[in-house]
């Protein structure tokens, strides 16, 4: 995945998550700089902190931003990241307003950054380098699977079966549970598709939208690689909203049953019983 | 967050879109005060639930004279209503809308919604004005327009008369289409609703638009900018077990089955209810702790699955990633100690700190089943309700 994974450099918006950031530092990540208005000038350990997103990386290279701050202030955080033209920006943030985002979505289309979420874990080559908030320890290095999740701990679950069926991740990748995001399935897909060391993917979705619909298109045209697929929210009730903005059943849209259909036509393999996942992704893989 | 008609159509009046003359009424007193003012019959006299599907339940009658009025009022004041959208339970009726009937020539459909797809504002228009609009997507997709606006650029003009001709409207009626149009565009993104919808928009005898009905659904994530819509809330209309949860920000959604479940994560949540069922059990709840879980967000969990009787036996299930297992473990044996639990516990614990957690765990003297993995956990916890039913029909 080096097309986007070069990250030598690395900044993020620890004003609420000093402990996250070192975490990040702890699995080998370069964080460079930090950027809190106001805050400008002092140090958090031996990284020093701006006012401004350009300001930071004018002074440190930084080429990828990490976002914690709360929802009110979060779309004005990553517009401001990708004002300053940064290549990645990794948006861990719940609860963004949905027109804040579709506001952000459709400003991005004219510039050149990439935005991974909100409302996700974030990105993780095993072994290499964690931009955002998942347990680095249940990842095992050295592919050759790519993993795309919409959700958090449910990609953690996943992931974690893969390592104890010893089947080693090449990158993983929460795409976040909100209705709209900066980027989608078909993304990943498409760049692990083309990623040499991947040999197979895992995609995990769940109940609202059509995105699982969309990709399952993709994939039947455009990836020749193995997908084992997965869905949650076969028990959720129609019209009620399960924790994620955008897991919600509306009408007859957005069932796990007609994604698990749709999956399953295209040629995915889905997985019914996530208790026996690892085991099944040993079969397939 | 779901309003009511009548509080819709306040808005709507602000945003100068027109709506039937009338009033809200509590008591039949009220009802025929609202229609004395409207001075002419006949009325529709509307009960006010968060729910469609009204008309075909009862819950919107027409009355010719205050006799009327007065008796549907009563009739319909406390009566509980039963739709396709409440569900078997339904809800009890505390407000009715009492309105002016006008002569109608045609009724539209219109709303308004975030399109998930494309990440544009669209409007969905139809000639088939009250009638279910996923039906008619589902059987006559050629009867609906969708337009797609650009939230940078903002409703124009042309806009609106695509929507217009597309219906088929005359020339007479574009401006205020047009203009009916723009103010419920205006409405949506000032309000930042994921809804408005108009189902039906009436055309009357007289050439007048004229929106019948009146639904909004708002955001809850932009809810802190828009205090003032607060006050809309109705709690009667929401479940009580889940208005607890929610004052603790516990996300929990309350299902008909047994087994009790508490989740860190909205998908490994459902995931888990899936599980649950699939091992041949009925999850009772959805309840995600979210990532900053600890003894008091544990404590409240375990009081609201617990306050639902229905539960015999509870699982939890925890990865941690923020969460850090340890710290849970301390909160789930503060929590257990304090809420006194008297039906079997099934816990997994994985992630940051997961030996330490469960060290915590095995050490504290609970009496809690602890599971090595996803699998074993939920296959634990459907055993043990499982076997309940099988001891009842022994005991008969």
């Amino acid at each position: 995945m080096a097309e986007f994974l070069n990250f030598r450099h690395f900044f993020s918006f620890p004003c609420s998550s000093v402990g996250m950031y070192k975490e990040n530092i702890a699995y080998g990540t370069n964080v460079v700089a930090g950027v809190t208005p106001g805050k400008g000038g002092q140090k958090v350990d031996d990284v020093p902190v701006f006012n401004t997103v350009k300001e930071a990386m004018e002074n440190t290279g930084a080429n990828c931003s990490l976002i914690f701050v709360p929802p009110a202030f979060a779309a004005d955080a990553i517009l401001e990241a990708v004002e300053a033209e940064i290549e990645l920006i990794v948006a861990i943030t719940e609860g963004i307003p949905v027109m804040d985002m579709i506001k952000v979505k459709n400003y991005m289309k004219s510039t050149k950054s990439r935005l991974i979420g909100p409302n996700c874990p974030g990105i993780i080559t095993p072994g290499q380098c964690k931009i955002g908030i998942m347990p680095g320890h249940i990842h095992k290095q050295g592919g050759p699977i790519g993993v795309v999740s919409r959700s958090g701990t449910l990609t953690y679950e996943v992931v974690n079966q893969l390592t104890l069926h010893e089947i080693g991740q090449t990158t993983c990748i929460g795409i976040g549970g909100d209705p709209i995001n900066g980027t989608n399935f078909i993304d990943y897909l498409d760049a692990f598709e083309k990623d040499p060391d991947t040999e197979g993917i895992v995609m995990v979705g769940e109940i609202g939208g059509s995105a699982e619909e969309e990709a399952s298109e993709f994939i039947k045209k455009h990836v020749t690689k193995k997908v084992v697929g997965f869905i949650a929210g076969l028990t959720a009730p129609p019209g009620r909203r399960m924790g994620h903005a955008g897991a919600i059943i509306s009408g007859s849209s957005g069932t796990a049953q007609a994604k698990i259909a749709a999956m399953k036509k295209s040629g995915i393999y889905v997985c019914e019983d996530l208790g026996s996942f690892g085991e099944m992704c040993a079969e397939v893989f | 967050m779901k309003i009511h008609e009548y509080q819709a159509k306040e808005l709507f009046k602000k945003y100068k879109i027109s709506i039937p003359d009338g009033g809200i009424a509590l008591t039949p007193d009220e009802a025929k005060k609202n229609a004395d003012k409207i001075g002419s019959f006949p009325v529709v006299i509307k009960g006010q639930i968060h729910a469609g599907g009204r008309g075909k339940g009862g819950g919107i009658k027409l009355a010719e004279t205050m006799e009327e009025v007065e008796s549907i009022a009563k009739r319909i004041l406390g009566m509980l209503l039963i739709t396709h959208q409440t569900g078997p339970k339904g809800k009890i009726v505390k407000k009715v809308l009492v309105e002016k009937s006008l002569k109608i020539e045609k009724e539209l459909y219109l709303s308004i919604i975030p399109d998930r797809a494309t990440a544009k504002i669209a409007i969905i228009a139809s000639k088939a004005g009250g009638m279910d609009i996923e039906e008619v997507a589902a059987n006559q997709p050629e009867k609906i327009i969708k337009i797609h606006i650009d939230p940078l650029l903002g409703i124009q003009p042309f806009h609106c008369r695509q929507a217009a001709f597309g219906l088929k409207l005359p020339p007479s009626l574009i401006r205020q289409f047009t203009l009916t149009l723009i103010n419920l565009y205006r409405l949506f993104v000032d309000y930042d609703c994921t809804l408005v919808e108009i189902n039906p928009l009436a055309i009357t005898a007289n050439e007048n638009i004229v929106a019948l009905d009146a639904k909004i659904i708002f955001d809850d994530n932009a809810l802190f900018r828009h205090k003032d819509i607060l006050e809309y809330r109705d709690l009667d209309e929401e479940d009580p077990f889940e208005v607890e949860a929610s004052k603790f920000n516990l996300n929990y959604i309350k299902l008909s089955g047994n087994v009790g479940n508490m989740v860190n994560g909205a998908g490994l949540a459902m995931a888990t209810m899936d599980l649950i069922k699939l091992y041949g059990a009925e999850p009772a709840n959805f309840l995600d702790v979210g990532g900053t879980a600890n003894a008091e967000t544990v404590e409240n969990g375990f009081r609201i699955i617990l306050s639902d009787k229905n539960v015999k036996a509870i699982l939890i299930n925890i990865f941690g990633g923020i969460l850090r297992c340890d710290l849970l473990a301390k909160g789930v044996v503060q929590a257990a100690d304090k809420a006194e639990i008297k039906i079997p516990v099934v816990i997994r614990m994985e992630g940051t700190n997961v030996e330490e957690g469960r060290r915590i765990l095995s050490e504290s003297g609970l009496n809690f089943t602890i599971a090595a993995d996803l699998k074993e956990a939920v296959q634990a916890v459907t055993q043990l309700v499982k076997h309940l039913r099988r001891g009842h029909k022994c005991l008969k």
